[in-house]
């Protein structure tokens, strides 16, 4: 996994300021140079199956910010008391007892939105983003940094799937936020004007596609190629 | 019957990796070989096949909402299914050191082949989401034994035939920006439109 940001990783001096320039680049890094999803290839397993609609994305994309956050801050702030050898399960605890947090405050206040994600809120648990950042990250920092590293992780993983979000609603149900944007567009030109819908989009199918038709548009853009 | 149609439907129809997308990061990082598709593949069965059972007692007999009567009237009402998360990767990571210090013992030669899988499947979505999947739809035992199983050979299947068609793969021209991951997305988009002809199959 990413051992590269724990080697980027200098001492810093107490007087650096809030938002040194260090600092902005651990956020800025990962949305697109190092973005965990298609630079370092984490995380895909509970990001494509919420992708059907924009709004089951959205609370995933929120609580998965929740919860990596909040994991780095703790592990960070543990990391002197941790023996090397039980670490593992000390992080998986950390992350456990996040997500059952994250999972009941769902239950409570988003009853629908619980039903919806099912059991992949649970699967944020596994979700290599999260543990590949306690490793390579929290495990040597101090906790600022552990959060602003977090919350750009989590972000550049946001925004990707917010984007295939986008794109498998828009084709596969012609709308966007459950809004009927295809309706809409079809009404605007009279009744024989039609746009259809792509099944395929909805299907597990459509999400590798759109994925993989983003990666390689990034990583053309940035110039990044694997071996 | 039914359970051999539930293990047909687990491992083509319901397919962990193209239907759920479970397990994808070691499904992608690992698929590069046939031969560590194979190691892991097999260890994804075996914990699988042994943790969804274990994980369905410890769902029935002390999370389960009353599941804790035999204790006595006052333990009836209690609901601990909030700490599922928590329990089941318990024992998941639990088991995954346990089996890893069995085979180490027993079998040297298994263990040197599976050796560094062992401890990577304890954070594979594919196990968990095999628990949480069972705990979701009410199986009794025997069901649960025969997912688990079905699914780890799911899993298995499409790990072995990624990996097989990416070995090909090496002699092929692919353009810069879609070697490695866009490719093998592209790859597993077509594999799943295959495994969609299942679809529909009730036996």
């Amino acid at each position: 996994m990413s051992t590269e940001t724990a080697e980027k990783a200098i001492i810093v001096k107490d007087s650096e300021a809030l938002l040194s320039k260090r600092r902005k680049k651990l956020v800025t890094d990962p949305l697109v140079d190092d973005n965990p999803i298609t630079i370092q290839v984490l995380g895909i397993c509970s990001a494509l199956a919420v992708t059907t609609q924009m709004q089951p994305t959205l609370v995933m994309a929120l609580s998965v910010i929740f919860v990596i956050v909040m994991s780095n801050l703790t592990i960070s702030l543990l990391r002197n008391k941790i023996p090397g050898r039980v670490r593992i399960i000390v992080q998986l605890a950390v992350v456990a007892t996040l997500v059952t947090l994250v999972n009941e405050v769902l239950k409570a206040f988003a009853y629908d939105m619980y039903k919806e994600l099912s059991v992949f809120v649970g699967l944020i648990i596994t979700n290599c983003i999260v543990m590949g950042r306690l490793e390579a990250f929290a495990l040597g920092n101090k906790p600022y940094d552990s959060i602003l590293d977090g919350f750009g992780s989590a972000l550049g993983y946001s925004w990707i799937i917010l984007t295939v979000a986008f794109f498998r609603e828009l084709w596969g149900s012609g709308s966007i936020f459950g809004i009927p944007v295809f309706d809409y567009v079809s009404g605007l030109f009279g009744e024989d004007f039609n746009l259809a819908t792509n099944g395929l989009m909805v299907s597990p199918v459509g999400a590798f596609i759109i994925l993989g038709l983003l990666i390689w548009i990034q990583r053309s853009k940035t110039g990044y190629v694997e071996n | 019957m039914e359970l051999f149609s539930l293990a047909i439907r687990s491992i083509f129809i319901d397919n962990m990796v193209f239907a759920y997308f479970l397990g994808m990061c070691s499904f992608l990082a690992v698929s590069k070989k046939v031969s560590t598709a194979l190691g892991l593949g097999a260890a994804v069965i075996f914990v699988l096949t042994i943790t969804v059972p274990l994980n369905w007692l410890l769902n029935e007999f002390v999370l389960k909402e009353g599941a804790l009567s035999f204790f006595g009237e006052t333990f009836a009402t209690i609901d601990l299914t909030f700490l599922r998360f928590i329990m089941f990767i318990a024992i998941i990571a639990a088991m995954v050191q346990l089996v890893e210090m069995v085979v180490e013992k027993f079998a040297p030669a298994l263990y040197s082949a599976l050796g560094i899988f062992l401890p990577l499947i304890a954070v594979n979505c594919a196990i968990l989401g095999g628990s949480l999947f069972m705990a979701q739809r009410d199986y009794t035992l025997a069901e649960a034994t025969v997912y688990g199983f079905g699914s780890g050979i799911g899993f298995f299947l499409a790990m072995v035939a990624l990996a097989a068609i990416r070995e090909k793969l090496k002699y092929s021209n692919v353009p810069n920006g879609l070697k490695g991951l866009g490719i093998t997305m592209l790859l597993t988009g077509l594999m799943g439109i295959a495994f969609m002809s299942f679809m529909g199959i009730d036996l």
